[in-house]
């Protein structure tokens, strides 16, 4: 019994020292659905949720975990007729339908506390809608250029910093046979990637945002702008053949195979490039290069997200899922390389020792000054990055037919913004 | 006397109409969930497409504007009109199924060692799943490692990438759903052909026919029964296709082998989509295209059954 005290003591001392309001008993039923049904990241909820049980004895867990893309249909089910007390989601424009719904809670309290408010300060913005916060990160990666560091030293080339360089790079990796990037644009969101990056740099962050917010015409000179430098690669056949036939994954081999040199994609793809056969030798990363000098660098950082849906049931024990999960020390171990190997969303918590996690993780804290975009089809209203994901496609495959396809996404914007 | 007067009161009112009513209750479970399951969705998909409604929130009032918008697109050529399009190329190649069919039928109904292998072979793609389907002809095209190229490679042809090019890619999806549809109209004019008077064949026989004369005057009438049944069935079948877009291209490369089915469901239900009132104006001009079809059908079915 007095170890017991003590142990409470000693654990109210440190809760206390957080300023986190007690809660030390959790008790009921605690149900959490999760989205991350490949083995890897499903090995780690499931040990974080273990340890988050060892806590707390008396709380009944249940964990179910759904399908990553039938859960994108079937959130809208649970959430309105059963829903679990935590459940993931994704950051920015995603969330807003049930922000708007009225189906997350908010969860504003948590980050007034000074333990989440300093930990979690670079993610808050991406889980703020109304100046209120819906829920939060758990896990975030950086995306880049992920290319054949072997292929670069055969035709002496280097990381290229500006378009020129990147120009030029591409134009040898050309003539040695090979295209200088590998992309699969069957399912539309690679081309979105494309297309984050093309914009950001030729016209800033801030544009970039005010496009996904439909605020400026598809029409512009300045969209044709960022078309335009695209096409430059495209025309010089810096692109893969046939990519509107491929998913992301049948894209790989092309790089594998060292048909191609380089990737524009998430740090996701280094785990199939390496279980491919690339060692770290082989296999390198470098940040966008600039096209505009004046507009300052900002980053794609896609992050995923816990939220309490509202009509959960054991809301406080699912707050404090929510600070256990986000803690540092939680966040350390789930996001290192035998876990996710992602980047962790608390400042306090380290980053794992891998090549392409530290380089990400410098890229997103020290040279990403213009902002941090979500991803297109997460900023811009799913309506609209339908649309125009397809359009871009439409693009890389048929550069010529720029502004018919121009004119339709105009078309698009003035029935979907209203 | 009494007991007379007595049987029209012992015998229920049930008793007396058991004849009239016995076939109601047996038709209850049935017309019951028709209509729950089948004619009421259908009104609450009318009723659904006046409203703009995304699944989660209240749904709003608009009136004709969902139809308005999908006119729209029609006139611009957008997605609707692709779908639009694309249904109408699904309903005239599809019905090659027929014709082929009845070829691979009148092929096989002969009386050779072994025959039932080779029918079930030949209608081995009928059973096998349209998502299987799918990926063996997804796998056949490809750009890469298709056999498709490969063949063309042998005569210096291709490469060609049929599902990454706009204006190939409903047809190569067309191709793959004919497989299957080919093997059911075979099994329907198989059956038929077991049907055929061989009295009939002789007598025209006997009065010289032979080949596309006797299959056109002497057969092809006998075969009306399988020849109608496999046009119902081809042509909802192209009308519903779906899964096969859904699973070769998702609709693309940008939107060109859309189909009504697939862009309702795209609009509707899919990661992208949550418009329902959109989805349901969609299933609305889909329901009414069926529709003139189906009309057809039941006339001529009850035409056929007034005549005999």
């Amino acid at each position: 019994m007095l170890s017991k005290i003590k142990t409470t003591a000693a654990v109210a001392a440190v809760v206390s020292s957080f300023a986190v309001p007690a809660s030390a008993e959790l008790s009921g039923d605690l149900t959490i659905f999760l989205d991350t049904s490949n083995p890897a990241p499903r090995a780690t909820m499931e040990a974080m949720i273990g340890r988050f049980g060892e806590k707390h004895p008396d709380l009944n867990i249940e964990t179910t975990v759904i399908d990553r893309e039938a859960y994108k249909t079937q959130i809208r089910n649970f959430l309105t007729a059963n829903a679990p007390d935590v459940a993931t989601w994704y950051a920015a424009n995603r969330m807003r339908p049930y922000v708007e719904a009225g189906l997350f809670e908010d969860v504003s309290d948590l980050y007034a506390e000074p333990a989440m408010a300093e930990g979690l300060a670079s993610t808050k913005g991406a889980l703020t809608i109304d100046d209120k916060q819906w829920g939060v990160a758990y896990t975030y990666y950086q995306w880049g250029v992920y290319y054949r560091k072997d292929i670069f030293a055969e035709l002496g080339l280097s990381e290229p910093k500006t378009w020129d360089e990147e120009k030029a790079n591409c134009a040898k990796i050309v003539e040695s046979g090979r295209a200088c990037y590998t992309i699969g644009t069957k399912y539309l969101w690679t081309a979105g990637g494309w297309f984050d990056y093309m914009n950001m740099r030729t016209n800033g962050f801030d544009f970039h945002m005010d496009l996904a917010a439909g605020k400026v015409a598809w029409t512009d000179e300045r969209v044709k702008q960022t078309f335009m430098n695209w096409k430059e690669l495209i025309d010089m056949g810096g692109f893969v053949a046939d990519h509107q036939t491929y998913s992301w994954q049948e894209a790989l081999p092309f790089m594998v195979k060292g048909e191609a040199a380089a990737y524009l994609m998430g740090n996701f793809a280094v785990a199939p490039l390496r279980e491919a056969g690339l060692t770290d030798d082989q296999l390198d990363f470098y940040q966008f290069p600039m096209i505009n000098p004046d507009v300052a660098l900002s980053e794609d950082a896609p992050t995923d997200t816990f939220h309490i849906p509202a009509n959960a049931k054991n809301k406080e024990a699912a707050r404090e899922f929510l600070r256990f999960a986000t803690s540092a020390e939680e966040q350390t171990i789930i996001n290192n390389g035998k876990n996710l190997g992602q980047l962790p969303v608390n400042a306090g918590s380290s980053v794992d020792d891998d090549k392409f996690l530290q380089q990400g993780f410098k890229m997103l804290s020290t040279n990403s000054t213009g902002g941090v975009a979500q991803f297109w089809d997460r900023d811009a209203p799913a309506e609209m990055a339908k649309a125009s994901m397809e359009g871009f496609q439409e693009f890389m495959v048929k550069p010529g037919e720029l502004d018919k396809i121009l004119a339709k996404l105009e078309r698009a914007r003035g029935r979907i913004y209203k | 006397m009494t007991v007379v007067s007595d049987i029209p009161e012992t015998e229920s009112w049930f008793h007396r109409n058991q004849q009239k009513i016995a076939p109601w209750l047996f038709l209850a479970p049935g017309i019951l969930f028709f209509a729950v399951y089948v004619i009421a969705p259908i009104f609450q998909s009318f009723n659904l497409s006046l409203y703009e409604w995304d699944g989660l929130g209240k749904a709003e009032y608009v009136g004709l504007s969902n139809y308005e918008q999908l006119y729209w697109e029609y006139v611009d050529r957008d997605a609707f009109f692709i779908s639009l399009k694309n249904n109408v190329i699904w309903l005239v190649m599809y019905l090659l199924a027929i014709p082929a069919g009845l070829f691979i039928a009148l092929f096989l109904n002969q009386t050779v060692r072994g025959i039932r292998i080779y029918k079930s072979l030949f209608f081995f793609p009928f059973v096998i799943s349209q998502v299987v389907v799918g990926l063996v002809f997804s796998w056949f095209y490809d750009p890469n490692f298709g056999l498709l190229n490969t063949m063309l490679g042998w005569i210096n042809l291709g490469p060609i990438n049929v599902l990454g090019n706009e204006n190939l890619v409903t047809y190569g999806i067309i191709i793959a759903g004919l497989w299957p549809q080919t093997a059911y109209c075979m099994i329907l004019y198989l059956t038929g052909l077991n049907a055929v008077d061989p009295e009939q064949i002789e007598a025209g026989r006997l009065d010289g026919a032979k080949g596309l004369r006797m299959l056109w005057h002497i057969i092809l009438p006998q075969l009306r029964p399988a020849t109608f049944i496999a046009f119902v069935v081809t042509i909802i079948g192209a009308l519903r296709s779906f899964d096969l877009v859904s699973i070769m291209t998702e609709g693309g490369p940008f939107g060109s082998s859309r189909v009504l089915a697939y862009y309702m469901f795209e609009v509707a239900l899919s990661e992208y989509g949550f418009r329902m009132g959109y989805g349901a104006a969609i299933a609305v001009v889909l329901f009414l295209i069926m529709m003139v079809f189906i009309a057809y059908f039941l006339w001529s079915m009850y035409r056929e059954e007034k005549g005999h």
